[in-house]
């Protein structure tokens, strides 16, 4: 089987653009990714896109549309948040399959302001406040305040997770947010649902990315210079657990990925240099620390305490700003949080730059329960 | 409408002609997992046809928790949605009630019981009242 390499990828600069459609955002940055790469879009043998909100509304094809309508097949994908980390594995699987040399993968979402979630819905009568609360900040928090049980986690150190990712947002200039958010500022805004204030929560946003794969022959000839490697792409749904039915268990399903994924690259936790994983809210980050193996169980209050995933640290955790600040467009994040690491590994990350990065990892976690991990590789 | 017997909140939550409401659990005779609702094929060890229905025990200890103060509109805040691990099997999440809002005031592993009442003044479209179930400190 072929590797597989990225040879293009970009994404829009996040934030809100309620009078353009969903294709003719994701059609953007699909021409920066094609841009990237030095290909048009005459050059992609299939495109597989990512969308969640209108995904019974062939995006992928109405993408096309708006620039170049080659008749290659296209593929729509939705897998909750895990959406855009779905479109492109299964880019890498047609490259894998032997299939393709040059595919396109495009996440995009359109999303509104508000609040995500909701408990049973269904006949009758509305069962949110009634049973529990199915908003997602909830639901996170419920996540969260099970490590709190385990562990003694505290609110100070789940909001010390929305300090830093806001502090690494001021770096990057295609974040939503560019604003460093104090301790005492996090933890006084508006609590949302406890442990998460509103600070603590990821931003809804419009936005999308793209990359473009190929095969190791296409990246032979078209020149390895900033050519990415993908060594590991792993997803698993969550695997049976006592408590699944009333709680979504993103700890299991993200253990499982990555476990697959190491195994993959052959490598372990500690070689990797920097990693792009799924903080959705403070409380979901506190827990990836230990599911993806950045450190033994229980000790990922102490990650944070110490500095160890702030740039400049051990392992640095969401440079981009994470969704906590860069935003949360569902469909695109998983391919923009490819694109914050493949810029890493290519030098090109400017003031958020973690220096020497070779090997960087992404995680996405899509609830009912998706989770997608990719692990890349600089090449030169 | 008014005088008719109250709607379960959901399926599992059972009200009988007479005796007192209770939840129902389906349960795998193979491996013993524990079911909300119906259901035929066991999703931990996969075997068919081998569940038996039970009643759900009415006691539990507080497993995870979070305090909602953000909901959607027209829901009051601030409340507590609660994760409770039942004695003898079976998982539940609900409105945690009696008990202050405060982190500090709320122990994981406490003890709570399963009350039943009015879902909150809530009707259906017709009119129609139901019954909910809701936890509280044991």
């Amino acid at each position: 089987m072929s590797d597989v390499y990225v040879m293009g990828v970009d994404m829009i600069k996040f934030g809100r653009f309620p009078d353009r459609s969903v294709p003719n955002i994701g059609a953007e940055a699909a021409l920066m990714a094609l841009d990237d790469a030095g290909l048009g879009i005459q050059d992609m043998q299939a495109l597989y896109c990512g969308n969640l909100g209108q995904a019974n509304a062939m995006v992928g094809q109405r993408i096309l549309q708006e620039i170049g309508q080659t008749g290659m097949p296209v593929v729509n994908v939705a897998n909750a948040c895990a959406t855009g980390a779905t479109a492109f594995r299964e880019a890498w699987m047609s490259i894998k399959a032997g299939m393709y040399d040059v595919v396109l993968a495009v996440g995009v979402e359109q999303m509104g302001k508000g609040l995500l979630g909701g408990a049973g819905g269904g006949d009758g009568i509305p069962k949110e406040g009634l049973l529990g609360s199915g908003t997602m900040p909830c639901v996170f928090a419920e996540a969260g305040m099970e490590h709190t049980k385990e562990y003694g986690t505290t609110f100070e150190q789940f909001a010390k997770i929305s300090v830093k990712n806001h502090h690494h947002s001021t770096m990057n200039p295609k974040a939503m947010y560019q604003i460093e958010t104090p301790l005492d500022e996090v933890m006084n805004a508006e609590m949302i649902s406890y442990p998460n204030t509103k600070l603590m929560c990821s931003v809804n946003v419009d936005g999308s990315a793209a990359a473009v794969l190929v095969s190791e022959k296409k990246a032979k000839e078209l020149g390895m210079s900033r050519a990415v490697k993908v060594r590991a792409s792993a997803m698993a749904s969550d695997p049976y657990t006592d408590r699944d039915l009333v709680m979504p268990d993103v700890n299991a399903c993200t253990r499982l990925a990555a476990k697959d994924a190491y195994e993959q690259a052959g490598i372990g936790p500690e070689d990797v240099n920097l990693v792009e994983l799924h903080d959705c809210f403070a409380t979901a980050e506190m827990l990836h620390y230990e599911n993806l193996g950045l450190c033994k169980d229980g000790e990922a209050g102490r990650m944070i305490d110490e500095g160890h995933v702030e740039l400049g640290g051990k392992v640095p955790v969401n440079v981009s700003g994470g969704l906590l600040s860069k935003g949360h467009p569902l469909g695109a994040t998983g391919i923009a949080n490819i694109y914050e690491v493949c810029t890493h590994l290519r030098g090109e990350a400017g003031k958020r730059q973690v220096e020497g990065a070779k090997i960087g990892m992404t995680h996405v976690i899509g609830l009912g329960t998706a989770c997608g991990i990719h692990i890349l590789e600089k090449v030169n | 409408m008014s005088e008719s017997k109250p709607l379960p909140v959901v399926d599992f939550l059972k009200i009988p002609e007479s005796g007192d409401p209770y939840l129902e659990g389906y349960r795998c005779k193979k491996c013993g997992s524990t079911y909300l609702g119906e259901r035929t094929v066991c999703s931990k060890c996969f075997a068919r046809n081998e569940m038996e229905v039970i009643k759900l025990s009415e006691t539990g200890i507080l497993h995870s928790y979070a305090i909602v103060f953000r909901s959607f509109p027209g829901i009051d805040v601030p409340y507590i949605s609660a994760i409770v691990d039942l004695d003898g099997g079976g998982t539940i999440k609900g409105n945690l009630i009696n008990i202050d809002p405060d982190p500090d005031k709320i122990n994981f592993n406490m003890p709570v019981k399963i009350t039943y009442g009015d879902a909150l003044g809530r009707k259906d479209k017709d009119g129609n009242s139901y019954l909910s179930y809701f936890f509280e400190p044991a």
